[in-house]
């Protein structure tokens, strides 16, 4: 295992590297720092005089309730690093270690689970997996019992596991194909082999990927409001933040500290997960035949790893498969599928629906340009530059998943409304490019983490040996580092775009006219009343297959773009 | 090489660039616009922006949709700049807020066939700044299959809703979460008195398969067969049965009709169109609107009425009883206490109220059973039955107005005394309700073993 310190190249005095921390400290002072403190000062006020104070963190401490919901918070986000695990390392060894025919099919299909509209996701769930959907129905019928998927803790762990595994899986398969392929021959040569090379070389190999993927689980599950919200589970810390900030007629300060302790606790959470990584060096200088050398299955082998993919594939993909049935389904109540079949839903969608899209497909597409900018920008000051506090970034903008969309929503109105646009003379708030700013801003952390897992397999010996030979920084980094990192990349960029597509929290508060609205926020219309549920269904499922195939797409682009790199390669290449 | 490798960058790009240009959209500046924000579904809000569009051509009307606190909260902060003409909810409590900020204009006009108000509580926000535009009531729904299935009777009043049978079959909102919730709750503490209608509400609670997060959450999963009944207000049942779904409505004897309302957003920028819209959907033709099959709701006037459709109770003729005469200002007094109370006593403690109210019915069924009675057994029952009733608020210290201000941010009179703060309060309630949840069960369950 390597374990020499990372060396980073000598000290460069230039103000390249300063420059672009003043920027990316703009961007994130202006439209993160700033419009939360905005809103969260009330945290530290006293409620009766408006003076500062620290009582109202005494209180949380002081509550049964909040350190019940504190315990539970990081309880629930453990077990789903667990269990996410669990589902993500088979899927990413299964497809990156073999010949495995459809592997990008798989790469593709197991990534879905990030998708999931909102509302539209619950109710589906609950039709399958509620104590009287689908299969409980099915299973008091036949075998007299049931089983509570969906109630309290478990139900969070489970319903968590299943829609945020592809973080590990994403990143992890980024970190296997980024594996120098001699370390493994190297292995081999000396002995080792199956399990044992997996345990003492892939997996410690591929542990920035893995790192990046599990830390970025645990902060999600922590701070994610939406599931226990569907549950209906209240004992949790981001249900209780957002249930006192957002009631109607209470202004409860407690909500606001709360938000506060989750942006604290995330911030720690992924300075332990950095303190895992420091003192190792992951990076390796060849970049020649990418990846693990792929094994031929034996027919009894491909069929084994078939069955468990499949099985792994159908429970992963048992919310969309709900979704879909209830988008073709005419009324589905207390059965185990819907008494009939329609097209009529997709009709309704797709009359209305063309605008969302439209929007959502743009603003989705230019947040998740601005994230992986961002983030390797972020990536390389940290990793490869000496300046001061360059950490500080990292946290700052990994700090944006513990801030409630909410807040965010809130905090941007109370700034920037009073801010007006140069020649229409429109409040900023209400101009589109900033729901994209909010959406870029709040998926930011998915795509830094990519990014830094992908820059850090890099070694800065390709840096140093460029620069050698002439090349400025900026060269160095346009030509060398970027075309290094570009399947990390496309992997932070998907994963901000896909998870922007479906966002709503901070979205509903800032859509100000519905010609700018987001496809979420038309799921939104659709989901308040009892007619509207299947054309919600069938819009959710259009946004899952346009997001899909934008994955698909990306994915191709990135395989393409390796077999050319290996060919142009091979003939000089050290294998 | 690296070329190559970049080449996906380039493509991404084009297709952002290529998309931006598809979804730029030109600015113009219409010289009648109206601009609506609501929480009202875009299948009511549909019908009358096409309706009212027809009659003046003129005016572009744009409709934003929020949820109504989200939509309180963009009003709130958008004042210094506002772009919005009208807010249209359900809540009157939302409106009430909005008031308290200054943020609504007035609208005053006698409109022939609308009374002043309903079994005293009034239409119309007296102060003229807000409108009720059609009125609704409580009652429960429930999914006739997963009635059948579980072969649960159907309830007629709130306390059928208290007996074992419904134990883990029934859905609830909070008051905190849903206006409209708030005012059932309200409507049976003022039905029952402070005591009882506590007692009510917990034992039905105790039944409560789930406290859902927003309003539509209780409809949502009746009409799923999540739960089998759910408290709901009364257009979610009409309107989800009118979709198809195996569902059923009734209003229990204690309810109160409630209008949901409509105002003028201050210093609105298109102050006249949202002047003619209000006129549009008061007057007959706007109204008999409301009787569209996706929207089911009551209107106010009673004129509209003529053209009702078949089953929709008209409230002007008796045909739904209320024997509610609902107090308004008691109502207003206590409403942030109200919310934080159900909070912590239920929904933050749903688990143990749960477990106790089984214990206590599982004792009571021995109980029955054993028929000779223990009186002993008897007796630890009725200290379990005290024990989850118990109230940690009296009414009277729940009305009074220096308790009410320690859960608001902003006083209503400067010289207000505020002593002591929400959570500190909360923690003092919450450790008082869990500690005679446990002493509940803990009793119920001796009893029982006696038995």
């Amino acid at each position: 295992m390597p374990t020499a310190a990372l060396r980073r190249p000598a000290l460069n005095v230039s103000v390249g590297p300063y420059l672009a921390a003043g920027i990316v400290v703009l961007f994130l002072g202006a439209f993160l720092v700033v419009p939360v403190l905005k809103v969260i000062q009330v945290a530290f006020q006293d409620p009766s005089s408006g003076a500062f104070t620290l009582v109202n963190f005494q209180d949380f401490f002081a509550s049964t309730l909040f350190r019940q919901s504190f315990y539970n918070s990081v309880y629930v986000a453990g077990m789903s690093v667990v269990i996410a695990s669990a589902i993500a390392l088979p899927l990413a060894y299964f497809t990156t270690r073999f010949n495995f025919s459809g592997s990008v099919i798989i790469q593709t299909l197991a990534f879905v689970p990030l998708i999931m509209p909102p509302f539209i996701g619950a109710v589906a769930m609950q039709l399958l997996f509620g104590a009287n959907g689908s299969v409980n129905l099915l299973l008091r019928e036949y075998f007299g019992i049931t089983i509570p998927f969906m109630k309290g803790l478990n139900g969070v762990i489970f319903v968590q596991s299943l829609h945020y595994f592809p973080f590990i899986l994403i990143n992890l398969s980024a970190s296997l194909r980024n594996i120098d392929r001699s370390m493994e021959e190297a292995a081999q040569m000396l002995g080792s082999s199956g399990v044992r090379m997996f345990r003492r070389i892939v997996f410690p190999l591929a542990m920035p990927g893995y790192i990046a993927g599990a830390s970025l689980v645990f902060v999600k599950v922590f701070d994610d409001l939406g599931t226990p919200l569907l549950l209906n589970v209240n004992t949790m810390l981001a249900p209780q933040a957002y249930l006192r900030i957002s009631s109607v007629g209470i202004s409860d300060p407690m909500g606001y500290v709360i938000s506060c302790i989750l942006i604290v606790f995330s911030i720690f959470a992924m300075w332990v997960s950095f303190l895992g990584m420091r003192g190792k060096d992951y990076s390796t200088t060849q970049k020649g035949g990418g990846g693990l050398s792929r094994r031929d299955l034996t027919r009894r082998e491909a069929v084994l790893c078939y069955i468990v993919v499949l099985l792994i594939l159908a429970l992963v993909l048992a919310p969309h498969l709900g979704l879909l049935l209830l988008s073709f389904g005419t009324v589905w109540s207390f059965g185990v599928l819907p008494d009939g079949f329609t097209l009529a839903h997709y009709e309704t969608a797709l009359t209305s629906a063309w605008g969302f899209i439209q929007n959502t497909l743009l603003y989705a597409g230019l947040a998740g340009l601005i994230d992986i900018i961002i983030g390797t920008a972020i990536a390389y000051l940290v990793l490869r530059t000496n300046i001061i506090g360059r950490k500080w970034l990292d946290y700052m903008a990994v700090s944006a998943l513990a801030v409630p969309g909410v807040v965010l929503g809130i905090g941007y109105l109370r700034v920037y409304y009073g801010v007006e646009m140069p020649l229409t003379g429109q409040p900023l708030a209400t101009w589109w490019g900033i729901i994209v700013i909010a959406l870029a801003v709040r998926r930011l952390p998915y795509a830094l983490r990519s990014c830094t897992a992908a820059l850090q397999q890099i070694s800065p010996a390709l840096e140093e040996a460029a620069e050698n030979l002439g090349a400025s920084k900026l060269r160095t980094v346009r030509r060398v580092v970027v075309p290094l990192m570009v399947s990390g990349l496309v992997a932070g960029f998907v994963t901000s775009f896909a998870t922007a597509a479906v966002e709503l929290s901070a979205t509903i508060m800032l859509v100000s006219s519905e010609k700018d609205a987001p496809l979420a926020y038309g799921l939104y219309l659709f989901m308040q009343s009892a007619a509207g549920r299947g054309p919600g269904a069938a819009l959710g499922i259009m946004a899952v297959v346009i997001v899909g195939l934008a994955t698909y797409l990306s994915h191709r682009l990135v395989e393409n773009a390796r077999r050319n790199q290996a060919a142009a390669s091979a003939p000089g290449g050290g294998h | 090489m690296p070329d190559i490798k970049r080449k996906p960058y380039r493509t991404l790009g084009l297709g952002v660039a290529a998309a931006a240009l598809l979804a730029a959209s030109p600015l113009y500046a219409a010289d009648d616009k109206l601009v609506i924000v609501t929480s009202f579904p875009s299948d009511l809000t549909d019908v009358f922006k096409t309706a009212f569009m027809k009659e003046n051509p003129s005016i572009a009307v744009e409709v934003v949709n929020k949820s109504t606190s989200s939509g309180v909260k963009y009003l709130i902060e958008t004042a210094q700049n506002n772009q919005s003409d009208i807010f249209w909810a359900s809540a009157p409590d939302a409106f009430e807020v909005l008031k308290g900020e200054e943020l609504l204009g007035s609208y005053s006009k006698e409109v022939d066939g609308i009374p002043a108000d309903l079994n005293g509580y009034p239409i119309n926000d007296p102060d003229g700044q807000y409108l009720g535009f059609a009125l609704s009531g409580y009652g429960f729904m429930w999914n006739t299959r997963y009635m059948d299935a579980y072969e649960l009777p159907a309830p007629k009043e709130w306390d059928d809703l208290e007996k074992p049978v419904y134990h883990g079959h029934v859905g609830i909102s909070s008051p905190s979460r849903s206006g409209t919730t708030h005012l059932t709750i309200e409507t049976i503490l003022q039905g029952e008195g402070w005591e009882e209608g506590w007692k009510t509400l917990k034992a039905i609670s105790g039944n409560a398969k789930t406290i859902t997060e927003r309003s539509f959450g209780v409809p949502d999963g009746v009409n799923s067969g999540s739960f089998g009944v759910g408290i709901v207000i009364d257009f979610f049942g009409f309107s989800s049965k009118a979709s198809g779904f195996p569902v059923e409505f009734h209003y229990p004897s204690v309810t109160a009709l409630v209008p949901a309302n409509i105002g003028v957003v201050a210093n609105a920028p298109n102050e006249g169109p949202a002047q003619k819209f209000i006129d549009f959907l008061l007057s007959e033709k706007g109204q008999a609107l409301l009787f569209d099959p996706k929207i089911m709701r009551l209107p106010v006037n009673k004129n509209a009425y003529a053209g009702a459709p078949e089953g929709l109770p008209n409230p002007f003729d008796g045909s739904i009883e209320t024997k509610v005469n609902f107090d308004s200002d008691v109502s207003e007094q206590r409403y942030n206490v109200i919310n934080s109370l159900f909070d912590v006593m239920i929904t933050y403690r749903l688990d143990d109220l749960r477990n106790a109210t089984a214990a206590v019915q599982a004792a009571d069924t021995a109980l029955a059973e054993a028929g000779s009675g223990n009186a002993e057994a008897a007796k630890l029952i009725e200290e379990a039955k005290a024990l989850i009733n118990a109230l940690p608020v009296s009414a009277e210290e729940a009305a009074d107005p220096d308790f009410n201000a320690i859960f608001t941010v902003k006083r209503k009179e400067a010289d207000t005394k505020v002593e002591g703060r929400q959570a500190e309060i909360e923690q003092q309630w919450d450790a008082m309700v869990v500690e005679n949840y446990r002493k509940a069960t803990e009793l119920a369950e001796k009893a029982k073993s006696l038995l």
